[in-house]
């Protein structure tokens, strides 16, 4: 994927007949992110739509520098970017502050992409790279959620958006209880399936009617967008549909085993960030591997550890991590997988 | 550094082993006696330090006291604390008036990333735990350090009950976590929300201890009353 | 490391400043890593670490040199390992008396320090070849290179990671900690953001320098 203009390729066979270029494919995928992203404002406000807004235009300023600083033509205009910031924004909890949103998203750009050399060579998902590092930085306020639906969501923010650069947000428990008659615990359906056995119905997770991080919460948008991008043959359909096989291979026996404890696969399907990532970043085509089968093998291995953490670690949500260590053995993956060339011995 | 090997011709000379070994012995002997020393000159010091830790903390943690003996624990029976009795470790602290405030005892078990270690005060007279200090953890700050800091996590420690039961084989009730916010027996340990894994190390190693140490105590309350 | 000094160095302030900047352990060379990304964590343990590891640095350097033409070549890695762990020892007996709250917050790093590469670097690059008083000196000079670099990275985490600086806050309660940078991914992007200062100066200077040769040759051709 190096960047275009009037260079001459010379490529060994397979020709591949793609009529699409890297801005048109990331032009695409912008267009079936922004159905969620609309959900996702739509379900909790003004907040959210900042939050788009500044992790966008951060990442975008970001590229600009680094290009700048590396002596290379600027890549804005590849749109990449602007999937990085959608996706950074909608990873995040719908009132988080901005600042904090600045910082992931400065990092997401420098650290996830500048540093390896920008769009192609980068290891890792740029927007993954970017929520980690908030994760692990500021463990408060990412894990602190809002309920969606609120009466005054499209006049007011969440509280926390709007913290000051470098302070700490205010607790937002006070806010919630004051716009909510019953009781919001705070806590994702994931959370609450973990620590008190509570299963929230399939039907509002489809349509996203739960806490959580603003573009997780509708599970039905986001397969929307990826079968139109499968449809039009951006989007290796082998990706998502791998990683959700792979987190049903492991839930399923687990759920048959002590259904009381686990959940049932169609839960740990629709919940949390798994479709999302499934659908829009583990399909990444920088970061996964280049051959069919290591592409299935990537797939189902994010799908499986994505449970595994969620199932047996300490952590409510695991697709981000099991995101970044398919990223980074996906090269891996490529080199075994590496079919053999006609004519060459088999090793013994 | 490969340069220096580099430059330096192949060594035809041999070294007598005799040369060898007088280097080793005497770099080991100025080595040993170094050693020696600064232990000796070090171990007063050192070992103050850790008495004065653990005397801080068992002042923090029963208030009233004002001094303190060790008694040591060891195959179902507790007797003072001398040379070359092994065991694990009880501190007794003893009020103004010569009478039992407390008696404060080691705990451990591992939380989020490594273990914790923690000194917790029994109280024989209410039969429950009233506080811990916490002497090594490596909890994420502004998660799992909650267990120090929350004041509503440390209400827990009051009073937390860890009453003996009848036969004296174990704790009446066994201390558990419970999640925030549902605490309704003296027993129960109501945890942090968000701070679940650091929370119920605390509560687990407080169980573990007090199934065998609190019975014990009871046991022989009349040998740590007479301690002062 | 490119100029080992194989001929007795005549003690000068370039002896002394040399660690300090132009072999900095770890900025130029890199070495003793583990440390630097362990113990940095706030800006006590980091100036710890450096006077202990400069102490041992400076006291096993200067045994060694002393010893130096009393070690035969086949065992001297081993003498220079029991001379390092003895001074080693010292100094986890010393921090033990001094602080057993610093100890433990130093942890097992403490006894790591005879593993250090920087210090059996240093005696076999140089004390191994040097008198005692220019070993004393370098050692001086490579140990506050050291420490310096161990308090750049301390500084930095302890500010961003808990608002404080040397146990003071800075910036009162509101302030939110980059809770990241006082575990240890945070080490490794402070040291990255380091070299990278480091290194931009270098070549800074290093163009800076090119120019300037470059029109001292032009004047030559002009005569």
């Amino acid at each position: 994927m190096a960047e275009g203009g009037l260079t001459t390729d010379l490529r060994s066979s397979p020709h591949l007949k793609q009529a699409t270029t890297v801005e048109d494919i990331m032009r695409n995928v912008v267009y079936a992110l922004l159905p969620v992203c609309a959900w996702a404002i739509y379900a909790f406000g003004l907040s959210v739509l900042l939050l788009l807004v500044t992790t966008t235009l951060v990442c975008i300023a970001s590229e600009a520098l680094f290009c700048r600083l590396a002596n290379r033509p600027s890549t804005i205009g590849d749109w990449s970017i602007v999937i990085t910031g959608l996706l950074l924004a909608l990873t995040l909890p719908p009132g988080f502050p901005l600042w904090m949103a600045a910082v992931a998203a400065f990092v997401a750009v420098g650290l996830g992409k500048a540093l390896f050399g920008g769009l192609g060579y980068n290891v890792m998902n740029p927007a993954l790279v970017g929520r980690a590092f908030v994760q692990a930085a500021f463990p408060v306020a990412i894990t602190t959620w809002t309920p969606p639906f609120l009466p005054g969501r499209f006049s007011e923010l969440i509280p926390s958006t709007l913290t000051l650069p470098f302070t700490k947000p205010e607790p937002v428990v006070d806010w919630i209880e004051q716009n909510r008659i019953d009781a919001f615990t705070g806590a994702t359906p994931l959370a609450l399936q973990k620590f008190e056995q509570i299963t929230t119905p399939v039907a509002d997770l489809l349509t996203g009617t739960i806490a959580g991080s603003a573009g997780e919460t509708s599970a039905l948008i986001i397969l929307l967008g990826g079968i139109y991008l499968a449809a039009r043959k951006m989007l290796d359909w082998r990706i998502p549909v791998g990683v959700l096989l792979g987190a049903v291979l492991v839930s399923l026996p687990m759920w048959l085993l002590d259904a009381g404890r686990y959940p049932d696969p169609l839960f740990v399907l629709l919940s949390g960030g798994l479709m999302l990532g499934a659908v829009f970043m583990a399909s990444d085509m920088v970061g996964s591997p280049v051959t069919p089968s290591g592409v299935w093998i990537y797939a189902l291995f994010i799908g499986a550890l994505t449970v595994i953490i969620r199932l047996f670690g300490g952590l409510t949500e695991g697709v981000m991590y099991a995101i970044l260590l398919g990223n980074v053995i996906s090269p891996l993956i490529s080199r075994v997988t590496q079919p053999r060339i006609f004519g060459e011995e088999g090793k013994r | 550094m490969s340069q220096a090997d580099n430059l330096a011709p192949p060594p035809v000379e041999t070294t007598p082993s005799f040369n060898m070994l007088r280097t080793l012995g005497l770099v080991a002997t100025i080595s040993g006696l170094l050693v020696v020393l600064s232990f000796r000159v070090t171990e007063p010091m050192i070992e103050q330090n850790k008495r004065e830790a653990i005397e801080r903390a068992l002042f923090r943690l029963v208030p009233d006291a004002v001094s303190r003996r060790d008694f040591i624990a060891s195959d179902n029976r507790i007797q003072p604390a001398g040379e070359g009795i092994d065991g694990e470790k009880l501190y007794a602290g003893y009020g103004q008036d010569g009478k039992l405030k407390g008696i404060a005892l080691e705990a451990a078990a591992p939380g989020y990333q490594d273990v914790i270690r923690i000194l917790y005060a029994y109280d024989p007279y209410c039969q429950c735990i009233r506080g811990f200090e916490v002497l090594k953890m490596a909890e994420t700050p502004g998660i799992g350090d909650k267990i120090i800091k929350d004041p509503a996590f440390l209400m827990n420690f009051e009073a937390l009950q860890a009453r003996p039961n009848a036969d004296g084989s174990g704790l009446e009730q066994a201390i558990v976590p419970v999640k925030h916010g549902t605490k309704t027996q003296p027993w129960q340990i109501d945890a942090i929300s968000g701070a679940t894994i650091s929370s119920n190390a605390i509560a687990r190693m407080l169980n573990d201890k007090s199934q065998l140490m609190s019975p014990l105590i009871q046991r022989n309350l009349a040998l740590l009353e007479n301690g002062a | 490391m490119a100029e080992l000094p194989n001929r007795q160095e005549q003690v000068s302030l370039d002896t002394f400043l040399r660690g300090l900047w132009q072999e900095n352990p770890v900025f130029v060379m890199l070495l003793g890593m583990c440390p630097v990304l362990a113990v940095t964590n706030s800006a006590i343990n980091a100036l710890a670490m450096g006077l202990a590891s400069t102490f041992v640095l400076v006291a096993s350097n200067s045994l060694i040199s002393l010893l130096r033409n009393f070690i035969p070549k086949q065992v001297r890695i081993a003498t220079y390992i029991i001379i390092i762990a003895t001074f080693v020892t010292m100094v986890d007996y010393a921090i033990q008396a001094i602080s057993l709250e610093l100890y433990n917050a130093l942890g097992a790093f403490i006894q790591l320090i005879v593993v250090n590469c920087m210090i059996l670097g240093r005696a076999e690059a140089y004390a191994s070849k040097q008198r005692l008083w220019p070993t004393i000196i370098n050692g001086l000079g490579i140990g506050a290179g050291f420490t310096f670099a161990l308090l750049c990275l301390g500084v930095v985490r302890e500010i961003l990671g808990a608002g404080e600086l040397f146990g003071f806050a800075l910036f009162g309660d509101s302030f939110q900690p980059w809770v990241v940078m006082i575990l240890p991914p945070g080490g490794f992007f402070v040291l990255g953001a380091w070299l990278l200062i480091f290194a931009w100066f270098r070549q800074r200077r290093e163009q800076a320098q090119a120019r300037v040769e470059e029109q001292q040759q032009e004047t030559v051709y002009e005569r």
